[in-house]
C-alpha cells in the first residue's frame, strides 16, 4: 500500500476529473450494490415486453396464472437454496429431498391411510431431519457443502427409489394433501393455493432475513465466516439452521408438488435442484455468500419460466429457453463479479 | 498506582514441542497503553489470544480487576470487559457500519415485535453507533449506513476499534492494528488508541512498528522465544535498547522498567 504523503485531503483537480468521469458507473454499481434484485428485475421486465410484443397472447391473465403455477415448485425450493448459497455453499441435494418428502407424504397418507395432516407434518419432518444431516456434516465434519449434498443427493435418490418401489401415488380427489393445487380465481387469474403458500414461504423468510438477528448473523456468517465468529457469532448455530428452515421451505415445495403431481412420483421434479440454483443466481444472490435477497430468487425463478413460456409463444424451438437461461445464468455471475469488486 | 485491570501470571503454552509461551506475566492498568514487541514468533499472538479467550492456556492464571477468570471462548473475555481486534480485519464486509458494530449484539424491538417477531431496532442501533463514533471521536466515519467494504482501510480498522471500545470494556487487546495501513490511516488509528486510553480503557498494543509503539506506550512488554524479555518504557530505554532487547543482543537487568 502507497502511504499517503498529502495529510490535506483537499482533491486536485485531476482526482476531481477522474471522479467526475467514474460518477455514473460508480452510481449504477452502488444501486446494484445496495438492491440485488433489481438487475434480475430489469430483466423480467424486459422479457416480459418483448414477449408481449411477439404474441399478444403473452399479457393475458390466463397465460399469466400458467407461468405462476409452474413457478410454485421451484419457487418455494429456491428459497431454501438461497439460504444455503447465502451462507456460501450449495445444496445438491435440495431436490432429492423434496422428492423423497413428497413421496413419503403421499404414501402415507395412501398406503397406510395416514391422516393428510399428519402425513404432511411427517414428510415436513423427514425434510428438515435430511437437511439437518447435510447442516451437520458441513458443521461437525467441516466438509465443503459441495461434497456432503453430492453424497446426500445420491444417498436421498436411493431412499427415494427403495421407498417407492417403483410405483407412483396416485392421490384420490379431495385428499388433504391436493389441497394446495386448489385453483383460487379472481376473474381470469387462476391462481392455485400452491402458489400462495410460495408466497407466504417468500414472505416469511423476506422478513426474518431482513428483520432478524439470525437473518443478519446469516449474512455475516457467508460473508466472512472468521469475522463473524471473533464478533462473537455462533457460526455453526447459524449454519446448521440455515439447511434446517431450507428443510421447511423444501417442505412447502413437497407438498406443492405433491398437488401438481397428484400423488407422488419418485421420477418427478428431476430437474428442480439444478433449477432452484439457477433460480437463485439469476436472482442477484452471490454463489460466494453474503449477498442476495430471497425476492431475487422468486423473480429468477419467474425469468426461467417466463423465458419458457414467452419463447414457445413466439414459436420458437423450446432448446432457445435452455440457451437463454444459459446465457442469463452466466451474465447474471458476471454481474456479481463486478457488484463484489470494490474499489474503495 | 490503581490496582491493575487484567493480569497474567505464569502462563504457559504447548504447541507439541514447540513452546508457544513459557512463564508469562503480564499487568495492565486501566489507562495505559501496554504495547507488546517482539520477533516473529515470539509468542505475541499467543499471549493475547489467551488473554482474550481465543486459547485455553495450559498453564497459569488470569485476573480481571483481581478476581481469576477461566475463559473458554472469546465471548468470556468479552462478558468480562475483554474487546480485542484482531490483525485481519474482523468486520463483516457487506454489512453497514452501524450493523457491524452491533454484530452478535443486536438490539430487538420492545413489545411483541421484538419478543415474538424478534425484530431488530434498526434505528436504534444507528442512533447508538453515531452517539459511540462520536464519543470516540472518530472523525473518518461519517455515514453511518454505508457498507463496511466500500471503507479504506484505515476506516475499517476504525469501525474494528469503535467496536471494541464502543460496549463499556475495560480491556482492549489490539493485534498489529496498523499493519496494513498507510502512513495517514496509522495515524488515524493510533489517535483512537490514545482516545480510547484517556477514556480509561486499559490497552494492549502489538506491534512490529517501533516508532508507532514508542509514540503511544506508557510501558513496553518485550517478548522473546516465548517468555518475557523485561518490560520498558519509552522514557527509560530507547528504540535502540528494546529492539536489542528483542533481538537477544542485550538483556535487561531485572531492576529495569517497571
Ligand atoms: N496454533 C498453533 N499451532 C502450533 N504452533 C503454533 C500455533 N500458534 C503459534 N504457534 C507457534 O508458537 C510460537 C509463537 O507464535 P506466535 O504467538 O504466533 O508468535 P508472534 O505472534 O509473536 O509472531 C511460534 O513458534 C509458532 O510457530
Ligand atoms: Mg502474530
Amino acid at each position: 500500500m502507497t502511504a499517503h504523503v498529502d495529510s490535506h485531503a483537499a482533491p486536485t483537480s485531476a482526482e476531481d476529473f477522474l471522479n467526475r468521469r467514474a460518477t455514473l458507473s460508480q452510481r449504477i454499481h452502488t444501486v446494484l450494490h445496495r438492491q440485488p434484485a433489481l438487475s434480475p428485475a430489469i430483466v423480467l421486465v424486459l422479457a416480459g415486453a418483448v414477449f408481449a410484443l411477439l404474441n399478444s397472447r403473452f399479457y393475458q391473465l390466463g397465460n399469466l396464472s400458467l407461468v405462476a403455477q409452474q413457478v410454485a415448485v421451484v419457487g418455494s425450493l429456491a428459497v431454501g437454496q438461497t439460504l444455503v448459497i447465502l451462507t456460501a455453499g450449495i445444496d445438491l441435494s435440495i431436490g432429492a429431498v423434496m422428492v423423497l418428502s413428497s413421496l413419503v407424504m403421499s404414501k402415507l397418507a395412501f398406503d397406510h391411510g395416514v391422516p393428510g395432516v399428519l402425513a404432511l407434518l411427517i414428510g415436513a419432518a423427514l425434510a428438515v431431519a435430511a437437511q439437518a444431516v447435510n447442516g451437520l456434516l458441513v458443521t461437525r465434519i467441516k466438509l465443503p457443502p459441495f461434497i456432503v449434498t453430492l453424497g446426500t443427493l445420491s444417498i436421498f435418490t436411493a431412499a427415494t427409489l427403495i421407498f417407492a418401489k417403483g410405483q407412483t401415488v396416485a392421490l384420490p380427489p379431495g385428499a388433504f394433501l391436493l389441497w394446495s393445487s386448489q385453483t383460487i380465481s379472481l376473474g381470469s387469474l387462476h391462481l392455485t393455493t400452491g402458489v400462495l403458500l410460495m408466497i407466504a414461504l417468500y414472505a416469511v423468510i423476506g422478513f426474518a432475513l431482513r428483520y432478524t438477528a439470525w437473518g443478519r448473523h446469516l449474512y455475516a456468517v457467508g460473508d466472512d465466516v472468521e469475522a463473524s465468529r471473533l464478533a462473537g457469532i455462533s457460526v455453526n448455530r447459524v449454519l446448521l439452521s440455515a439447511y434446517m428452515v431450507a428443510g421447511l421451505a423444501i417442505a412447502v415445495a413437497a407438498w406443492i408438488l405433491v398437488g401438481r403431481v397428484g400423488g407422488g412420483d419418485p421420477n418427478s421434479g428431476i430437474n428442480a435442484n439444478l433449477e432452484s440454483i439457477t433460480a437463485v443466481v439469476i436472482g442477484g444472490t452471490s454463489l460466494f455468500g453474503g449477498r442476495g435477497v430471497v425476492l431475487g430468487s422468486l423473480i429468477g425463478a419467474c425469468i426461467v419460466q417466463v423465458f419458457d413460456n414467452g419463447l414457445a409463444l413466439a414459436g420458437f424451438d423450446p432448446n432457445y429457453q435452455v440457451l437463454a437461461v444459459g446465457v442469463l445464468v452466466i451474465a447474471a455471475v458476471s454481474v456479481d463479479q463486478w457488484i463484489r469488486s470494490v474499489k474503495s | 498506582m490503581t490496582a491493575p485491570v487484567l493480569e497474567a501470571k505464569g502462563l504457559v503454552k504447548l504447541f507439541g514441542r514447540v513452546v508457544g509461551l513459557n512463564d508469562v506475566d503480564l499487568t495492565l492498568y486501566p489507562g495505559e497503553v501496554l504495547a507488546v514487541i517482539g520477533d516473529n514468533g515470539a509468542g505475541k499472538s499467543t499471549l493475547i489470544k489467551c488473554l482474550s479467550g481465543a486459547m485455553v492456556p495450559d498453564e497459569g492464571s488470569i485476573l480481571v480487576n483481581g478476581s481469576a477468570v477461566h475463559f473458554k471462548g472469546p465471548q468470556d473475555a468479552r462478558d468480562a470487559g475483554i474487546e480485542t481486534v484482531y490483525q485481519t480485519l474482523a468486520v463483516a464486509p457487506a454489512l453497514d457500519i452501524a450493523s457491524n458494530l452491533f454484530l452478535a449484539r443486536e438490539i430487538r424491538r420492545k413489545g411483541p415485535l421484538g419478543s415474538v417477531l424478534r425484530m431488530l431496532d434498526t434505528s436504534a442501533m444507528k442512533q447508538q453507533a453515531t452517539e459511540h463514533i462520536n464519543r470516540l471521536g472518530i472523525t473518518t466515519l461519517q455515514n453511518i449506513g454505508q457498507a463496511v467494504e466500500t471503507l479504506s482501510g484505515g476506516q475499517r480498522q476504525a469501525v474494528a476499534v469503535a467496536r471494541a471500545g464502543a460496549f463499556g470494556g475495560k480491556v482492549v487487546i489490539l493485534d498489529e492494528p496498523t499493519a496494513a495501513l498507510g502512513v495517514r490511516e496509522t495515524g488515524q488509528v493510533l489517535k483512537l488508541v490514545k482516545d480510547l486510553r484517556d477514556q480509561g480503557l486499559g490497552i494492549i498494543l502489538i506491534s512490529h512498528n517501533m516508532p508507532n509503539v514508542f509514540e503511544v506506550a506508557d510501558r513496553i512488554h518485550i517478548q522473546r522465544l516465548g517468555s518475557c524479555a523485561g518490560v520498558i518504557t519509552p522514557r527509560s530505554h530507547s528504540m535502540e535498547d528494546a529492539v536489542a532487547v528483542m533481538t537477544g543482543a542485550k538483556t535487561l537487568t531485572p531492576t529495569s522498567g517497571t
